[in-house]
C-alpha cells in the first residue's frame, strides 16, 4: 500500500481542482482525495463545497453515503474480505471471524501495530474461488484459516 | 518463441496466475488473455500448437518447471493438460455469443478483436441506420440483462424519438449482486466488446457520449477498460462523433439501480429517483439517455454482426438468446456458463456445476443476487427464463446462481437479507428504510426463540408492505429471499429444531 500524504490545504486544493473539470465530478473528486490521504479528510469537505458550489452538508452527505470513503487513513495494508452470498457459501463467515480474532479488531478497524485494516466488502465478482478478499488491490481467493495465517504473517 | 496464453482476469489472479506468468516468462511468448471461465481450473493456461491451443490446469508457479521439462511447449506434457479447450464439457456444452471472444483473445489487442468479428456489427449498424438498427434490436427479442428485462428496443426508440439537447448511453457496470461476474470477466477479457456496443446503442439514438459506471470493488476491470478505451480513441475509433468516459462507484449497491446510478453519476447521493419520467425522457443530467446493463451492450455487436434471427431463434418463451450464467458458490465446477434461456436450475448446478465442492447435498439456491429467492431442490425443474423464475417467486436478475450445502442455516440467510438491506437502502422510501430494520429486529427475535409464531407473522406482513410500498427493487425484492426461506425451509426458523450453529464462532 502507498504511503498516505498527511493532511495538506494547498495539496489538497490541487486535487480537487484537478479532478473538478468533469461533469458531475463529486465522486472522482472524492476518490481522488482518498488516493492522496488514505481517507477523505474532513477538513477537504468545505475546499469541496466551494469547488462545486454547494454546501458543505451536502458534500457530507455524499461522502457519509458511500461505504467506501474513509474518515481516517487506513493501516500500512488493506484488506477487504467479501462477507456476500457466495463467500458465505463456502464458509467466508468463519474466515471473518478468524481474521478478527487473529488482528485482535472488528470490521473497519486497524490492528494497533498500525499494519492492517480490515474493511468488509459485499463481493468481488470473485464468486466462484470464494472465500475472496482484496490484499492492497491484489485479489486472493479460497481462503482459510491457514491461508489467513500465511497471508498475516507475510505483512509487515 | 512459442506463444502462451495466461489468463489476467481476477480470479486468475486469486489463483496465482501471475506467478505462473513470471514464471513463464523466459521460456515463451507470454500472452495475458481474459478467463475463459472455469474457474476451478484456474489458472488455465493454453499453448499454442500446430494443432491449435491445448488448454493446462489449474497450474501454479511451481508446476512450471516440471511442465516444461515434460514437453508443454509443445502441447505433449500430460500433467495436468486439460487438452483443446472447446472440447473440454464445460465449455462444449455452451453457447459463446456474447463471450464468444473471451479468455481467448489480448483484451487490449483490436487486431486480436478485428480477428474474431470485432466491429463487424458496427460497420453493418453505420450502414443501416437508427431506425434499421432499433428494429433489428426489436426482432432479436434482448431484453435487458440486469435483472428488470426490459426490451431493449423499445428502451431504445423511446430515447431516439425523445427530445434533448443532448443524449446519453449510460453502461451500468455496478454489478453488485454476490454470484455475479460477468460484467467483471467482460472488461477484463474482451473490453472493446463494451465499446462496439456502446457506439452501436449511440448510433441508434443519436447520443455522442458514453459513461460506463464500473464498482470500484473491481480494480482490475477498471484498469483494463481504461486502457481499452486509450487504445480505441488512439485508433479514432473513440473520441469523434462518440466518446466514452468511466466512472468509479464507492462501495453503494443501491447504485445499480438505474436512477440511483444516474444521481451518482451526477456526483450526488445515491439515492432512488421516483419515475415517471423515466430515463429514456430525463436521464443523466435531465437529458434523454439509455441505460443498459453491460451484458445487454455487449451482445449488440454480435446480433448487429449476425442479424436478429440468429439471436432470437435461441432461448425459450419470451427471453430470447443467450445469457452469461454465472455458477458460484458451494459448487464443484463454478464458472461462466453462456446457453441460451431454458437450461433448468437442477441442470445448472447438479450436471453442469458437478454439486457441490463441499461434497455435501445441495439445499438452497440463491438465483439473482441478495434479492434472489433461495430455491431448495424441489425447484430444480424450473426453467432459466424470466417469467418462469417471476412464476415461483423468484427472479434470475443478472444471472448470478449461488449454491449452499446442508450446512446453511437460512434463518441466518434471512437475517442477512435484512441486515443487508438496512445497510444499504438509500433511505429515501420507508418501507426499505424502516421496514428492513424492523426486518432485521424481527427475525433475531424469533432466532432467540421470543414469540416465534407471532413475529413470523409480523415478518411476513412486514415483507409484503416492503414489496409493494418501496420506490425500487432493493426494499421491494428483499422479500424474495426472506420469504423463500420461510417458506422452503420453515424448520430453520424454529428454535426447537435449529442446529447448533454459531457461524461467527466457528473458527
Amino acid at each position: 500500500m502507498a504511503d498516505c500524504e498527511s493532511w495538506n490545504e494547498d495539496r489538497a486544493r490541487g486535487v480537487i481542482a484537478a479532478a473538478a473539470v468533469k461533469e458531475g465530478a463529486a465522486l472522482p473528486i472524492l476518490h481522488a482525495l482518498q488516493a492522496v490521504f488514505g481517507c477523505v479528510p474532513i477538513q477537504a469537505e468545505p475546499l469541496v463545497a466551494a469547488a462545486l458550489n454547494i454546501t458543505r452538508a451536502e458534500v457530507h452527505g455524499i461522502v457519509t453515503f458511500y461505504h467506501e470513503f474513509r474518515r481516517t487513513p487506513p493501516g500500512r495494508h488493506v484488506l477487504r474480505l467479501c462477507r456476500a452470498e457466495a463467500c458465505q457459501a463456502v464458509g467466508g463467515d468463519a474466515v471473518g471471524a478468524h481474521l478478527r480474532s487473529a488482528l485482535a479488531i472488528d470490521w473497519h478497524e486497524t490492528s494497533r501495530d498500525g499494519a492492517v485494516t480490515l474493511e468488509p466488502v459485499f463481493c468481488l465478482g470473485l464468486c466462484a474461488t470464494g472465500p475472496s478478499a482484496l490484499l492492497d488491490g491484489d485479489p486472493v481467493g479460497r481462503l482459510d484459516a491457514a491461508r489467513v495465517d500465511r497471508m498475516l504473517g507475510s505483512l509487515t | 518463441m512459442t506463444r502462451v496464453f495466461v489468463p489476467r482476469d481476477a480470479a486468475a489472479l486469486a489463483m496465482g496466475a501471475e506467478a505462473v506468468a513470471k514464471a513463464l516468462a523466459e521460456h515463451a511468448d507470454v500472452v495475458r488473455t481474459g478467463s475463459r471461465g472455469l474457474f476451478w481450473l484456474e489458472p488455465m493456461i493454453e499453448v499454442e500448437t500446430p494443432e491449435g491451443r491445448i488448454a493446462y490446469g489449474p497450474v501454479q508457479a511451481a508446476d512450471v518447471p516440471g511442465l516444461l521439462a515434460d514437453g508443454f511447449l509443445s502441447g505433449t506434457a500430460k500433467r495436468l493438460r486439460l487438452g483443446v479447450p472447446e472440447q473440454i464439457p464445460f465449455l462444449a456444452r455452451q453457447t459463446r455469443l456474447t463471450f464468444a471472444r473471451c479468455g481467448i483473445v489480448d483484451p487490449l489487442s483490436l487486431d486480436d478483436y478485428r480477428a474474431l468479428g470485432g466491429f463487424e456489427g458496427l460497420e453493418k449498424a453505420r450502414a443501416m441506420g437508427s431506425t434499421a438498427i432499433i428494429e433489428t434490436v426489436l426482432a432479436s427479442g434482448l431484453r435487458g440483462r440486469g435483472g428488470a428485462g426490459f426490451p431493449t428496443g423499445i428502451k431504445w426508440k423511446t430515447v431516439a424519438e425523445a427530445e434533448g439537447d443532448r443524449k446519453y448511453i449510460v453502461c451500468n457496470a455496478d454489478e453488485g449482486d454476490s454470484g455475479t461476474y460477468a460484467d467483471r470477466m467482460m472488461m477484463e477479457g474482451d473490453p472493446f466488446s463494451l465499446v462496439e456496443g456502446m457506439i452501436i446503442a449511440g448510433l441508434a439514438v443519436g447520443a455522442s457520449k458514453g459513461y460506463v459506471y464500473t464498482r470500484s470493488e473491481y480494480p482490475h476491470a477498471i484498469a483494463t477498460f481504461d486502457t481499452a478505451l486509450e487504445i480505441a480513441r488512439a485508433a479514432g475509433i473513440l473520441g469523434g462523433d462518440f466518446d466514452i468516459e468511466q466512472r468509479s462507484g464507492a462501495g453503494a449497491y443501491v447504485c445499480g439501480e438505474e436512477t440511483s446510478l444516474l444521481e451518482s453519476l451526477e456526483g450526488k447521493r445515491g439515492q432512488v429517483r421516483a419515475k415517471p419520467p423515466l430515463p429514456a425522457h430525463k436521464g443523466l443530467f435531465g437529458q434523454p439517455t439509455v441505460i443498459n446493463n453491460l451484458v445487454t451492450l455487449t451482445s449488440l455487436p454480435c446480433i448487429l454482426r449476425d442479424g436478429a434471427e440468429h439471436y432470437q431463434v435461441l432461448g425459450m418463451g419470451r427471453s430470447r438468446g443467450t445469457m452469461p450464467i454465472q455458477l458460484a458458490g458451494n459448487l464443484k465446477y463454478a464458472g461462466l456458463f453462456e446457453a441460451g434461456f431454458g437450461v433448468t436450475l437442477g441442470e445448472l448446478v447438479n450436471d453442469i456445476g458437478g454439486g457441490t465442492r463441499s461434497g455435501r447435498p445441495i439445499r438452497a439456491v440463491q438465483v439473482g443476487g441478495p434479492l434472489g429467492a433461495y430455491f431448495p431442490p424441489a425447484l430444480f425443474d424450473t426453467p432459466f427464463d424470466y417469467e418462469a423464475f417471476a412464476a415461483k417467486d423468484g427472479l434470475i436478475g443478472h444471472g448470478g446462481v449461488v449454491v449452499f450445502d446442508d450446512t446453511v442455516d437460512m434463518a441466518h440467510q434471512a437475517r442477512f437479507a435484512m441486515e443487508f438491506c438496512a445497510a444499504e437502502s438509500c433511505g429515501k422510501c420507508t418501507p426499505c428504510r424502516i421496514g428492513s430494520v424492523r426486518g432485521l429486529e424481527t427475525v433475531d427475535k424469533i432466532l432467540a426463540g421470543r414469540d416465534v409464531d407471532a413475529n413470523l407473522e409480523l415478518l411476513r406482513d412486514l415483507c409484503h408492505t416492503m414489496k409493494f410500498g418501496s420506490l425500487c427493487a432493493l426494499g421491494g425484492f428483499i422479500p424474495y429471499p426472506v420469504l423463500s426461506a420461510m417458506n422452503f425451509f420453515p424448520e430453520d426458523f424454529r428454535q426447537a429444531n435449529r442446529p447448533v450453529r454459531h457461524i461467527d464462532a466457528a473458527a
